[in-house]
């Protein structure tokens, strides 16, 4: 380690040199691999012995689960759309192998540009490199299906960091989930590489339809589920011929998916979102470590398990009728839960709000999914939306705080 | 209203009047300064040929339309001003409308209702009462050609990113190949983006100028 920090301290552009202009990165490197020995001039607040790249890196870690999982994942049901899959430990080497072709590009893409475009601000902007990017740039590969062309990804992360970063003052000034602002990019740019049948188990779009074994037909659970967002006419069909159609048709669908098979990840999805398994792994990190706040995450859960067993009781169509925990544990709910909804920059930060914060993000994101067909993943959508509302959330209860400290003065 | 005394002779293309024209161009520029006339900048920026007929459209309405407000400002007694300035808009988008009807019919199927809410397009009424309720006819038209210049060039600025990301075309011409029969670059994977078609991209897009502007002149960024 002695001989790397000279090698670094001997490259470092000082002032004068030409290359000063380029000292973030340089900076950027060196407190990757050291601690840096310079402290903070004036008072500073501290909270916790953590800095932000140190908090980052934890994150990272937290997601290493899913993305060795979203590896297996991919080369699983690959192999199932080619009909040689076979049980969980069947080609497995193979499964993974073929998982890591797939997903490491994404992953080098994501970062790549990424870190391209937060340096040329940063060097622009004469701040220093900050870590933002490490998270956000493990996020997106996660939330984005094995197949999606690099391009499209490449394309999507400059406008998410441009758009949902950059124009708001860099890191931590953000106010929407970036790698939810690039999915949100890419699915309704691009809407045929991001939903329906042909992009969830990777290679199925080049596939001739012969060569598909039956019964695979490509599509998500909440795809699947989609199809059943959508009223039955009682006047049409009688009422109880309706409620036999539901019925047919949600138990079918449950007995083709079992719980504990979407808890496990076996499902087709988009890389890191299927196990919730490997979620909870990383969710035990982030909270052990005290950086995910188990207010929101709790709140979040609890929200969707409310909507959930609320449209369970009333239901208007089949989708309604799902058991509001086999809503936890398909599409990207559990993943939103832990690593989305949670981002303390764009989240609520009062406690109380933390609270109403994410439970109404659960519950949107479950009102979302049952009544509009056309939007199978509701998740994104309610967590940028509740991302929006945070300020506000914050906002009335530190009003109402003042307001009751006050009738508290007054009284006295 | 303090109207300035001006010398008789004033020449025509005077350094004031030139402002008149220039200025909404750049620093006074109608919908990124004063973010007016953002609806149609929204609805009509999906092809550049819109956008050049909405702009010769509200071009239309704004030059005859200040020079009669300018004409009348002595005579509009000034608690019906409103109404009538909006009788005058009324009778010019009508006009205006019925002319894209007979002479231009496709363009003017495409920009269907939206020609007839130029009627509500607040540069004009905007116009109306900040200029030329209080000058000559003469600066008042001046000051309609370089607004609607401000305005056009944004829309213009706006549908040739519209255009070219979202449909792959350039005024009509397809840049990239054929995209349904899957030619040129479409043969290689690549796909016009959706996102860029739909509405909200146009706010993205103004607000990308919005900020190259104020990056540029420092002195037009707003304080808190």
């Amino acid at each position: 380690m002695k001989s790397l920090e000279k090698f670094m301290r001997k490259l470092e552009p000082t002032h004068d040199s030409k290359w000063a202009k380029f000292h973030p990165v340089w900076d950027s490197l060196y407190t990757f691999a050291f601690t840096p020995g310079e402290t903070t001039q004036k008072g500073s607040h501290i909270r916790d012995g953590i800095d932000l790249k140190r908090t980052m890196f934890m994150v990272i870690v937290a997601l290493i689960p899913c993305l060795l999982f979203g590896m297996y994942n991919t080369g699983h049901w690959h192999y199932v759309a080619e009909g040689t899959a076979g049980g969980f430990m069947d080609h497995f080497g193979d499964k993974l192998i073929y998982g890591l072709i797939k997903v490491l590009p994404i992953v080098i893409v994501s970062y790549g540009v990424g870190l391209g475009v937060e340096f040329i601000f940063c060097i622009r902007n004469k701040h220093a490199i900050q870590e933002g990017f490490l998270v956000t740039g493990m996020l997106i590969p996660l939330i984005v299906p094995a197949d999606i062309p690099l391009w499209m990804l490449a394309f999507a992360t400059v406008f998410a960091v441009v758009l949902g970063k950059e124009v708001f003052g860099g890191t931590g000034m953000n106010i929407v989930n970036i790698a939810l602002t690039a999915r949100a990019f890419l699915f309704f740019g691009y809407p045929t590489e991001m939903s329906g049948d042909k992009v969830w188990m990777s290679g199925i779009g080049d596939m001739a339809k012969a060569d598909i074994p039956e019964g695979v037909t490509g599509a998500t659970q909440l795809g699947e589920l989609a199809s059943f967002s959508f009223p039955q006419e009682e006047w049409a069909y009688g009422a109880e011929a309706v409620a036999n159609i539901q019925e047919t048709a949600i138990s079918g669908f449950q007995s083709a998916w079992p719980i504990w098979e979407s808890f496990i990840g076996m499902i087709p999805g988009s890389i890191g979102e299927t196990s919730v398994a490997a979620i909870l792994i990383g969710a035990a990190v982030l909270l052990y470590t005290g950086i995910g706040s188990w207010k929101i995450m709790l709140s979040f859960v609890l929200g969707g398990l409310a909507i959930g067993a609320l449209t369970q009781a009333c239901a208007v169509n089949p989708y309604m009728l799902l058991d509001p925990i086999n809503h936890m544990v398909i599409g990207g709910f559990a993943f939103g839960a832990v690593f989305m909804i949670t981002d303390p920059v764009s989240g609520a930060q009062t406690s109380t709000g933390k609270y109403i914060y994410g439970f109404l993000g659960g519950a949107l994101s479950i009102t979302i999914r049952v009544f509009n067909g056309a939007y199978p993943e509701g998740v994104m959508m309610a967590i940028l939306f509740m991302n929006v509302m945070a300020p506000m959330i914050d906002h009335y209860v530190i009003q109402s705080n003042i307001k009751r400290r006050l009738k508290r003065l007054k009284t006295a | 209203m303090s109207e300035k005394i001006k010398a008789p002779k004033e020449p025509l293309f005077s350094k004031k009047n030139k402002r008149l024209v220039t200025e909404p161009l750049d620093d006074n520029n109608p919908v990124t300064l004063q973010v007016l006339g953002i609806c149609s900048a929204l609805a009509i920026t999906v092809s550049i040929e819109q956008a050049l007929i909405m702009t010769a459209a509200v071009f239309f309405v704004l030059g005859l339309g200040n020079v009669i407000i300018s004409l009348l400002r002595n005579s509009i007694p000034s608690r019906i001003r409103i109404i009538v300035q909006l009788v005058v808009v009324a009778a010019l988008v009508i006009i205006v409308d019925e002319l894209l009807k007979a002479f231009l019919p496709d363009p003017a199927e495409k920009l269907s209702v939206f020609v007839g809410l130029i009627i509500t397009n607040c540069i004009i009424m905007g116009r109306f009462e900040a200029f030329a309720m209080a000058n000559k006819p003469w600066p008042s038209f001046l000051d309609a050609v370089g607004n609607t210049l401000g305005y056009g060039m944004i829309l213009v600025i706006v549908s040739v990113i519209r255009e070219i990301l979202g449909a792959g075309k350039f005024f009509g011409f397809e840049l990239f190949g054929d995209r349904i029969k899957g030619t040129g670059l479409y043969e290689y994977g690549y796909m016009d983006n959706n996102f860029i078609i739909l509405a909200p991209f146009a706010l993205f897009a103004v607000a990308l100028i919005i900020w190259v502007q104020r990056a540029r002149n420092k002195s037009l960024i707003e304080e808190h």
